[in-house]
């Protein structure tokens, strides 16, 4: 128990201070690198609680695909502007009220509502979500199998290139 | 392990995503920040799943990695598009729509 405490206390510091570096970082390609290590945390945190299939899926998706994606993003529009430090200011003070009140809010309702519940994580295993998904939610499971089809037909037609008007 | 530990690293993440979507005028940064808050629900999805001892926490959070993957998709295609015709993807010279 007191293992499970010390795995959730540093996956956690770690995975707030990235995510810290992600918004505040000025190279955006260090900015997708924290990101990995925000992503990886979430992954860890899953398989902590006995998520298996969607903690290898977080690593599937996210870390493989999505960070890819990030990086291929980043290389095609690299752009030479630096951050104006003063726009920057200007929108700086209040970005960070309006996450401080939020998370004011937030944590003084789970803290209200959730104080002291235990978490005991029995491991649900990939053989019992895949009943579930292909019984009761296999219509929004094939409604999502469509969406990824027309976005990834979107995302090909507004990123080609216009031939010839 | 207490519930709360989750609920509250979920809710710490969701604002430091929050910050990131208000405070950067980079339109890839913005959408990694939005990548922070759809993680910070995932995580409290599992950690219901969790408490509960069911699989549907775990069921939905598979749909919203879906959902995530496709809106990164047409995201960054859009930035594409901006870049390519602005040769900039300064957030705040995005104003075609402005009244």
């Amino acid at each position: 128990m007191i293992a499970e405490h010390v795995a959730f206390g540093i996956i956690a510091a770690v995975m707030v201070a990235s995510a810290l570096r992600v918004v505040t970082t000025r190279d955006i390609v260090h900015a997708a690198l924290y990101l990995v290590i925000v992503l990886a945390g979430v992954a860890a945190l899953f398989l902590l609680v006995g998520a298996e299939f969607t903690g290898i899926t977080q690593v599937l998706i996210y870390i493989g695909a999505v960070i890819v994606l990030f990086l291929f993003g980043i290389m095609l529009t690299r752009s030479d502007f630096d951050q104006d430090e003063e726009t920057d200011h200007k929108r700086k003070f209040p970005a960070i009220l309006t996450a401080l009140l939020l998370a004011a809010v937030m944590i003084g309702a789970l803290v209200d509502r959730f104080e002291d519940v235990e978490l005991d994580a029995t491991p649900q295993t990939t053989a019992q979500v895949s009943d579930e998904l292909f019984s009761q939610y296999i219509v929004p499971f094939e409604a999502v199998s469509v969406l990824l089809l027309a976005a990834l037909i979107g995302a090909i037609v507004i990123a080609r290139r216009e031939e010839g008007g | 392990m207490l519930l709360n530990e989750m609920l509250l690293l979920g809710a710490v993440l969701f604002c430091i995503g929050v910050y990131g979507v208000l405070a950067r005028r980079n339109g890839v940064l913005v959408l990694m920040s939005i990548e922070l808050i759809l993680n910070a629900v995932n995580i409290n999805l599992i950690a219901f799943g969790a408490f509960h001892d069911n699989v549907m926490g775990q069921i939905f959070a598979l749909f919203v990695i879906t959902v995530a993957a496709a809106e990164v998709g047409i995201g960054l295609a859009i930035v594409l598009l901006l870049y390519r015709n602005r040769r900039s993807i300064d957030l705040d010279q995005v104003d075609l729509m402005k009244g």
